[in-house]
C-alpha cells in the first residue's frame, strides 16, 4: 500500500481488496509516525477522516461508489473545509474554523473522497519554499535540511513521502509545478477558470488556480476529473462540457511537436537541471516526437510583473484580515486605528506584510500608471508570446525551476533570490495556460529534478497524455525517497 | 459682491432588487441584526462576489429614462479603505468606466425649466452599519445592508440654487420611482444626497473651492444644508479667507454643517480593477428588452394628458407626479368625453390629493377606488346629484360609511339610501321657491331695490329647504322668473 498509486487504491477499494476505514487508518498511522520530521499537516482530525472513510465503505457498500470513493487525500490548508480548522498557513486565521466548504472540497465530498487533513504551506501562499508559515517550514522527504519549495509545501511533502496517495495544491505563479518539481513528484496547474476558485482562500485572484498533486499523470487526471467545473459562485469559473482528462493516456505521441523556447535554457538553470531537462527531450525523441525551437521574447519581465500584479491583488484581497469578525484579533488596543495596526502587525508575517506593502504601492495615486497598468499591458504581452509559440508546437518544454531544492535558510533573507526561483513558472499563470511538472532526474545531490510541460488552453487532456507516456517509457515518477519507512507498514 | 452659487449632487439611489448586489441574501429592511448576511457578505475567506442581474437592468432601465449612453463595457474596481462596517476592506464599485455615462434631467423651479446634465451613474454596494448606542464601550456592527445595490447618480455642477437643487432631487426621486428601480424611502436611507457646493463671483467661469455635504436624507435638510453652506462659504471669502475643501456633515438640530475630513485627510483608495468579476458586458439584445419594458416616462405622459384629455398643463404636471397617481386618473377618465375627463382630472389633482396629504397616504392607499370616483363623477355629469352634493358623497365613502359592495356600485346605492338624488322636479322646486318667497318678504324687496346680495341669500335658503338636493341652476332659474314678473 505505501507505494500504491491513486489508481491502484481506487481499484483495489473497487474489487473489495481493502476497505476506504482501512486504507485511511493505514495513511493516518504513517501521518502520525513521520509528519513531526517533516512537518507537512497544519491539522489533522483522524475521527472526521475515519467517520467520513466508514461513509464511504457504506456508499460502495450500497453500490454507489464512484472512481474516488473512499480514497484519503490530503488538502493543502488553503481550502475552506466545513468543520476544519482553515489557517492559510497564518497566525492571522490561526483559530479559523470554516462554516462552509469550498467547492474543491465540496466536490471531493461528493465523490466520496477522504479529507485525511489540511497540509502546510507558505502563509497566504506567499512564498516557495515553506518556510513562511506560521507553522513552521515543511522539509523534503528528500533531505530534510532541504525545502520541499511553495506554497503547496506541505501537500508535496505529504505525496512524496507517501503520507497521502495525493493531494491538492494551489497556483499563482509556480505553487503547485515547483514543489511538484523539488519533491519529485506531479503537479498540474489547470487553465485558468477550469477550478473554481470559491472557497479557495484567495491571494492573487487573477493567478490563483488550484490543482492536483500525485504521483502519476494518470492520478492527476483522476483528481482533475473531480476538481474541475463549472461553479456559479465564481464568476470567473468557465462553463464547459465535462470531459475525462484521462481519456487521451494511451495515446501515442509520434508527430507530437514539443516547442523548447531558447529563454528556458540560456542562463540561471543549474548544469544537473539542464542535463536532466535534454534526458527527458531525448527521451520524448524516442517516443517520435519532434522538436521545434520556439521564444518567448518577453519571458524576462514575468517575475517583476508577477511581483507588481500579485501584491496589488494581495493587498487587497487581504484587507478582510482585519480583526473584525473573525481571526486573530490583537490583545491590547485604545482604538480602533490600533486595533487594525496591531491585529495585522501581529497576524500577519513579514513575507505577505512585504507584499501587501509592495501592492498599496503599486496601486497608489501616482504610482498606478506606472506600475499597475503597465504590468498589465506587459502581462499580454506575455500571454500573447504563448499564443504566437503554440502556433509551431503542441507543447512547450523546460524545467521547472532553476535549481533542486534548496537548503532551509539559504534563500529566506534574499527575497529577490526566492522569486527568482519561480522564474520558468509564473509566465504560464500570467497567461492563464495549463502548466504541469513531472520527475524528469536527479542532480549530483540525489535530488528530484522537474520537467515542465505547458500545454494550450484547455490541453489538460493532451498534457497528461504526454506525461504519461513518459512516465509509461521511464521510471523517475517511481522514485521514493529514503527514511520514509518508519511507519509499520 | 454679487455671488453665483454652483450646486452639484451625487445621489445613491437604492435598487429595488430581492437580493444582495454581490450574494444571494435578502435586502429586506428590519430583520434583526447580521440575519441578513451571508458568507459573501461576511467576507469570509474565500469566498467570492457574483452580479445580480436585476440590479444591472434597473441601471439600465435609468440610463435609459434620462436619454444616456449604456456602456457596453464597463468595469467593477475596487475602492480600498478600512472600516469595521465595510467587511472585505474594499467596496466594489465602478470608477473608470460605468454602467451609465451623460444623460440629463428637466426640473421645473417656479415657471422656469431647466435641464441638469448627468456626469455618470454607477453602480457598486452598501456598506453595513456600525451602532454606537447600546453597547457600552464598544461598537456593534451590522452587515445586513452590506452588500445592498447601490445606484450612484452624479450631476454635473449646474445647479445655481438650493431650490434647483432641491426641485433636481424631487425630480429624481419621482424618476426613479416611476421606473421602479428604487422604492424612494429617504427615511430608510434608500435615496440619499451629497452636495457639492462652491461660490464663485457673479460672471466668474471659474469654479470656486467645493465642499462635499454627505449623507442629505431629506428635501428640507438638502435645502437647509445648501442654505447654510451658501452664507458660511460666502462670509468666509468676505472676511478675507479662503474655502478648504473638505467634506462636511450637516446637523440638523443645529441647522449647520460641520467639517468631517479635509482633503489632506482624504483616502487614498487605491482604484484597481476587480479581478473577481468579468467586465460587464451589455448585449443589443438585453438594452432592447429593457427599452421595450420602459413605462411611458412623466414627460411624454404629460403631453399625452393634454392633448387626450384636454386638461392644462398644471394639471398634467400634478397628476404625473408619480406613476401610481396617473395610472389612478387614467383608470378614473378611461372612455370618457371631454368633460367628465376634465371633471376626473380636477377630482385627481384636487379633492382626492387634498384628503390624501391630509392623512399622509399615497394614492395606492385611496379610501375611493377609481371606479367609485368614475361613477360619482358620472352622477354629476348626469344630474344625479350636485357637485356639492357629490363631496359629500366621496367624503362619506372615504370616511367607510358606504355599505354592501365595494366597487363602484356602493355609489349609487349610498346615494339611493341616503336619497341624495338632486331634485330636478320643476314644479317641486317652484313650490319651495315660493315658500322662501313667501318668508322672507325683507329680502325679496331688497332685492328688488337693486341689491344683489339678496338674491343669493334667496337662493342659499331655497337650497337649505331641500338639503342642498335642488337643482341649483333650476333654484336659480326659477327665483329670477319669479321675482321679475
Amino acid at each position: 500500500m505505501l507505494h500504491a498509486t491513486l489508481k491502484q487504491l481506487s481499484d483495489g477499494l473497487a474489487t473489495g481488496k481493502f476497505s476506504s476505514a482501512e486504507v485511511t487508518k493505514y495513511f493516518i498511522n504513517r501521518i502520525n509516525n513521520l509528519n513531526n520530521s517533516l512537518n507537512s499537516f497544519i491539522s489533522l482530525d483522524a475521527d472526521k477522516s475515519l467517520a467520513q472513510a466508514r461513509a464511504a465503505d457504506a456508499l460502495r457498500a450500497a453500490g454507489k461508489a464512484q472512481t474516488l470513493t473512499g480514497v484519503p487525500l490530503a488538502q493543502k490548508d488553503i481550502f475552506c473545509a466545513q468543520g476544519w480548522l482553515t489557517t492559510c498557513g497564518s497566525k492571522m486565521l490561526s483559530n479559523f474554523v470554516s462554516p462552509y466548504d469550498a467547492h474543491v472540497i465540496e466536490r471531493f465530498n461528493a465523490a466520496g473522497a477522504v479529507n485525511l487533513g489540511k497540509t502546510n504551506m507558505d502563509e497566504f501562499a506567499m512564498g516557495s519554499s515553506n518556510e513562511t508559515s506560521f507553522y513552521g517550514p515543511v522539509r523534503n522527504p528528500w533531505d530534510r535540511e532541504r525545502v520541499p519549495g511553495g506554497s503547496s509545501g506541505g501537500s508535496a511533502a505529504a505525496v512524496a513521502a507517501r503520507l497521502a496517495p495525493a493531494a491538492t495544491g494551489t497556483d499563482t505563479g509556480g505553487s503547485i509545478r515547483q514543489p511538484a518539481a523539488l519533491t519529485g513528484i506531479c503537479g498540474l496547474k489547470p487553465t485558468y477558470g477550469l477550478v473554481s476558485r470559491y472557497g479557495m482562500i484567495a491571494f492573487a485572484s487573477s493567478l490563483d488556480q488550484g490543482g492536483p498533486m500525485a504521483r502519476t499523470a494518470e492520478d492527476l487526471g483522476l483528481m482533475l476529473n473531480v476538481m474541475a467545473g463549472f461553479d456559479a459562485r465564481d464568476s470567473t469559473s468557465l462553463q464547459r462540457t465535462p470531459e475525462d482528462y484521462g481519456r487521451n493516456l494511451a495515446q501515442p505521441l509520434a508527430g507530437l511537436r514539443i516547442g523548447l523556447p531558447k529563454e528556458f535554457f540560456a542562463a540561471g538553470a543549474s548544469a544537473d537541471v539542464i542535463k536532466a531537462i535534454e534526458g527527458a527531450v531525448a527521451e520524448y525523441k524516442k517516443l517520435g516526437c519532434e522538436i521545434v525551437d520556439v521564444s518567448l521574447p518577453n519571458m524576462a519581465l514575468s517575475v517583476p510583473v508577477y511581483y507588481v500584479l500579485a501584491p496589488a491583488e494581495a493587498s487587497s484581497n487581504l484587507s478582510r484580515f482585519d480583526g473584525v469578525r473573525y481571526g486573530y484579533r490583537a490583545k491590547d488596543y485604545g482604538n480602533l486605528a490600533e486595533m487594525y495596526e496591531k491585529t495585522r502587525a501581529e497576524g500577519f508575517g513579514a513575507e505577505v506584510k512585504r507584499r501587501i506593502l509592495i501592492g498599496a504601492y503599486v496601486l497608489s495615486h501616482g504610482y498606478y500608471d506606472a506600475y499597475y497598468l503597465r504590468a498589465q499591458k506587459l502581462r499580454r504581452l506575455i500571454a500573447q508570446d504563448f499564443v504566437e509559440a503554440f502556433k509551431q508546437c503542441d507543447v512547450i518544454m523546460g524545467p521547472t525551476t532553476p535549481s533542486t531544492a534548496f537548503k532551509i535558510g539559504e534563500k529566506s533573507g534574499d527575497p529577490v533570490q526566492m522569486y527568482l526561483s519561480d522564474i520558468y513558472t509564473i509566465a504560464v499563470n500570467l497567461a492563464g495556460l495549463p502548466g504541469m511538472s513531472i520527475p524528469c532526474g536527479f542532480d549530483s545531490n540525489g535530488l528530484p529534478v522537474g520537467l515542465q510541460i505547458i500545454g494550450d488552453y484547455f490541453s489538460e487532456a493532451r498534457m497528461l497524455n504526454v506525461a504519461h507516456q513518459y512516465q509509461l517509457a521511464t521510471d523517475w515518477h517511481t522514485q521514493a525517497p529514503k527514511n520514509i519507512r518508519e511507519a509499520a507498514s | 459682491m454679487k455671488w453665483e452659487v454652483v450646486i452639484g449632487l451625487e445621489t445613491h439611489a437604492q435598487l429595488s432588487t430581492m437580493s444582495k448586489i454581490f450574494s444571494g441574501a435578502s435586502t429586506q429592511v428590519g430583520a434583526a441584526p447580521n440575519t441578513q448576511a451571508c458568507a459573501v457578505d461576511l467576507a469570509l475567506p474565500g469566498v467570492l462576489p457574483v452580479l445580480n442581474k436585476g440590479a444591472v437592468e434597473r441601471a439600465i432601465r435609468f440610463g435609459l429614462a434620462v436619454g444616456a449612453k449604456i456602456n457596453r463595457r464597463s468595469i467593477f474596481a475596487r475602492k480600498n479603505y478600512f472600516y469595521p462596517d465595510l467587511p472585505k476592506g474594499y467596496q466594489i464599485s465602478q470608477y473608470e468606466l460605468p454602467i451609465v455615462e451623460g444623460g440629463s434631467l428637466t426640473i421645473h423651479v417656479g415657471d422656469v425649466e431647466k435641464t441638469v446634465q448627468l456626469t455618470r451613474a454607477h453602480l457598486e454596494e452598501d456598506a453595513g452599519k456600525s451602532l454606537h448606542e447600546d453597547f457600552q464601550g464598544a461598537t456593534g456592527i451590522d452587515l445586513n445592508r452590506a452588500g445592498t445595490p447601490l445606484l450612484e447618480i452624479v450631476t454635473e455642477p449646474d445647479m445655481r440654487s438650493s431650490a434647483e437643487a432641491v426641485a433636481y432631487a424631487k425630480a429624481l426621486h419621482a424618476l426613479v420611482r416611476w421606473i421602479g428601480i428604487c422604492d424612494g424611502n429617504m427615511q430608510e436611507g434608500s435615496f440619499r444626497c451629497d452636495a457639492n457646493v462652491s461660490v464663485r463671483p457673479a460672471g466668474s467661469d471659474k469654479l470656486g473651492t467645493r465642499c462635499e455635504i454627505k449623507n442629505l436624507n431629506s428635501f428640507r435638510f438638502l435645502e437647509k444644508a445648501i442654505e447654510f453652506e451658501i452664507r458660511r462659504q460666502i462670509e468666509v471669502i468676505e472676511d478675507g479667507g479662503r474655502v478648504v475643501q473638505e467634506t462636511r456633515l450637516y446637523d440638523p438640530d443645529k441647522d449647520e454643517t460641520r467639517s468631517m475630513r479635509s482633503k489632506e485627510d482624504a483616502h487614498d483608495y487605491r482604484y484597481f480593477p476587480d479581478p473577481d468579476l468579468l467586465p460587464l458586458a451589455v448585449s443589443e439584445a438585453m438594452l432592447q428588452a429593457i427599452q421595450s419594458e420602459l413605462p411611458e416616462l412623466p414627460p411624454a405622459k404629460q403631453s399625452r394628458f393634454m392633448s387626450s384629455y384636454g386638461i392644462s398643463a398644471y394639471d398634467a404636471a400634478v397628476l404625473t407626479s408619480s406613476r401610481e397617481l396617473a395610472d389612478y386618473f387614467e383608470a378614473a377618465a378611461q372612455d370618457a368625453d371631454a368633460k367628465v375627463a376634465k371633471q376626473c382630472a380636477n377630482w385627481v389633482a384636487g379633492h382626492l390629493n387634498a384628503r390624501l396629504n391630509d392623512e399622509n397616504l399615497d394614492i395606492t392607499q385611496s379610501k375611493v377606488t377609481s371606479k367609485q370616483l368614475r361613477r360619482l363623477i358620472d352622477r354629476v355629469a348626469d344630474g344625479t346629484v350636485s357637485g356639492k352634493i357629490a363631496r359629500d358623497v366621496f367624503d362619506a365613502l372615504w370616511a367607510g360609511e358606504a355599505v354592501g359592495n365595494h366597487d363602484e356600485s356602493a355609489v349609487d346605492i349610498f346615494i339611493k339610501n341616503k336619497g341624495l338624488q338632486q331634485i330636478s322636479d320643476g314644479s317641486a322646486i317652484e313650490k319651495i321657491v315660493d315658500a322662501v318667497i313667501a318668508a322672507n318678504a325683507r329680502q325679496v324687496a331688497d332685492y328688488l331695490a337693486g341689491k344683489e346680495k339678496a338674491f343669493n341669500s334667496l337662493v342659499g335658503q331655497s337650497m337649505k329647504a331641500t338639503k342642498g338636493k335642488a337643482n341649483p341652476q333650476q333654484v336659480n332659474d326659477i327665483l329670477k322668473r319669479k321675482l321679475t314678473r
